[in-house]
């Protein structure tokens, strides 16, 4: 079994018109042992720019801790909230530093940049950019997720299909892989705001 | 003394001895996004022209259908990418970064072989650990050059250059068609011909066709010259009436949701 199985996790980023969503189980395991049925991968970076950390969950918590803190310094240093590729390119470089000793996290970047742009990108644990313009997924159930990706996802889908389209997309795939699922929530981020909705799934 | 909370230069190796633990427990460490990748070069009468697919695989798995491999090094140089995908990238930026600063330092436009020399300098420290393989071309003060830099930081210099798991099949292109003094739409079409070869024949390689025609005091981008793998429009939507997925109600903002103040929760 692979490091990255180890606790199990399915997210998910899409682009729609003038929106874009991102969406993660929540269980938390240890093999095939469900420990925790409300494990936060989704964080916010900003209000409007959101990472998702499929991987190793020890390595979610230290990443995310890290991130807040370089998001930090960087407001104090520049007076200004990050953009999400300004924030895709500060992660990337924090995975490739640990290029011979990584964390083990394909990290999943969605938001929208100061003209209301829909921006989401994905990378391996090493920081490698995968910018896309559909979508991105990561996680023990990412097999799945691209199947249910390139048939559900279309362009321009406004923030309620796009909730439709993401979700459903999401519940079919971890329904389909033991190690992720439990309950999904999504986030729609939206030039007016975020949308967060906690969505019922099975809890086998 | 004060924290260092900047970032220092070079790798960090403070994770290894517990990755190296997991390894030994029998955990199987995950393998990093490759570009499998067909990327060739070519000198013709006036330049070169350098050619990639778009393609780049995790395993089995198409991770991205559209990548760029063509990287940017200087204004008269570019250079392509095979292998680990994150290794081609940071190498390329990283020396893209030093060749600017040494052309400001001397006032002159960079030259490819000293570009060739800091890649297989730094290839060569590293002891192939960086898996970059590459085709470094570029028009400098003495004319066009074309290279390859293995990862282990050797060299070689050839008027028509191959490499990538698609090497084998863009070569027979070459081989078979390659003439020295050829013109430009000769050198387009053959190099176009040559990632087509290893887009159809080799599965690391696939999608579109990027091209870059590098001459004197001119660079011609060519993203994606060729598409001919375009995916037919769906006939059909699978769009879900709005209302389908349950949820419960919406929960009350969570912490850190609200991040117009700074979040510094220990």
């Amino acid at each position: 079994m692979s490091i990255m199985q180890y606790n199990g996790s399915a997210i998910v980023a899409m682009a729609g018109k003038d929106c874009v969503a991102i969406a993660a189980d929540k269980r938390l395991g240890q093999r095939a042992l469900t420990v925790d049925t409300d494990f936060q991968k989704v964080f916010p970076i900003t209000d409007r720019t959101y990472v998702g950390l499929p991987g190793l969950a020890t390595d979610v918590k230290t990443l995310y801790d890290r991130f807040r803190m370089r998001v930090n310094l960087y407001k104090h240093r520049e007076e200004r909230t990050i953009e999400p590729k300004t924030f895709s390119h500060l992660v990337s470089h924090m995975l490739y530093e640990r290029r011979f000793g990584p964390y083990f996290v394909e990290p999943i970047i969605a938001g929208l940049d100061k003209n209301d742009k829909p921006y989401i990108c994905g990378m391996d644990l090493i920081g490698c950019l995968d910018f896309a313009k559909d979508f991105i997924v990561g996680g023990t159930a990412s097999d799945n997720l691209y199947g249910m990706c390139e048939s559900l996802w279309e362009p321009d889908l406004g923030p309620n299909d796009l909730f439709e389209t993401i979700s459903q997309a999401l519940l079919a795939a971890v329904d389909r892989d033991a190690l992720s699922g439990w309950g999904a929530v999504v986030h729609i981020i939206t030039p007016e705001g975020v949308i967060t909705r906690d969505i019922k799934g099975r809890m086998d | 003394m004060a924290p260092q909370i900047e970032p220092s230069a070079g790798f960090k190796f403070d994770n290894v001895k517990r990755n190296q633990l997991l390894g030994d427990k029998g955990y199987k460490l995950p393998t990093a996004t490759k570009t499998g990748t067909t990327i060739v070069g070519l000198i013709y009468k006036d330049g070169l022209v350098l050619g990639a697919d778009t393609r780049a695989t995790a395993g089995p798995i198409v991770a991205d259908k559209n990548c760029e491999k063509i990287h940017y090094l200087a204004p008269n140089m570019y250079c392509c990418g095979a292998g680990t995908a994150a290794d081609t990238e940071f190498t390329t930026n990283m020396i893209s970064s030093q060749l600017a600063l040494h052309s400001l330092n001397t006032g002159r436009e960079p030259r490819v072989v000293a570009a060739m020399t800091m890649l297989k300098q730094h290839l060569f420290k590293y002891h192939g650990h960086i898996g970059a393989a590459l085709v470094l071309g570029g028009y400098d003060s003495t004319g066009p050059h074309l290279f390859t830099v293995y990862p282990h930081g050797s060299t070689d210099k050839l008027p028509y250059v191959t490499m990538g798991s698609g090497s084998l099949a863009a070569m027979s292109v070459f081989e078979s068609r390659w003439q020295p003094g050829m013109s430009r739409e000769e050198a387009v079409e053959m190099v176009k011909d040559a990632i087509e070869a290893g887009i159809f024949n080799d599965l690391g390689s696939g999608s579109n066709v990027d091209v870059c025609v590098i001459t004197k005091g001119n660079v011609e981008y060519l993203r994606n010259y060729a598409r001919p793998n375009e995916r037919v429009e769906k006939e059909q939507s699978y769009r879900f009436r709005q209302g389908v997925t349950e949820f419960y109600a919406p929960r009350a903002a969570r912490r850190g949701q609200d991040t117009a103040e700074m979040d510094t929760s220990a």
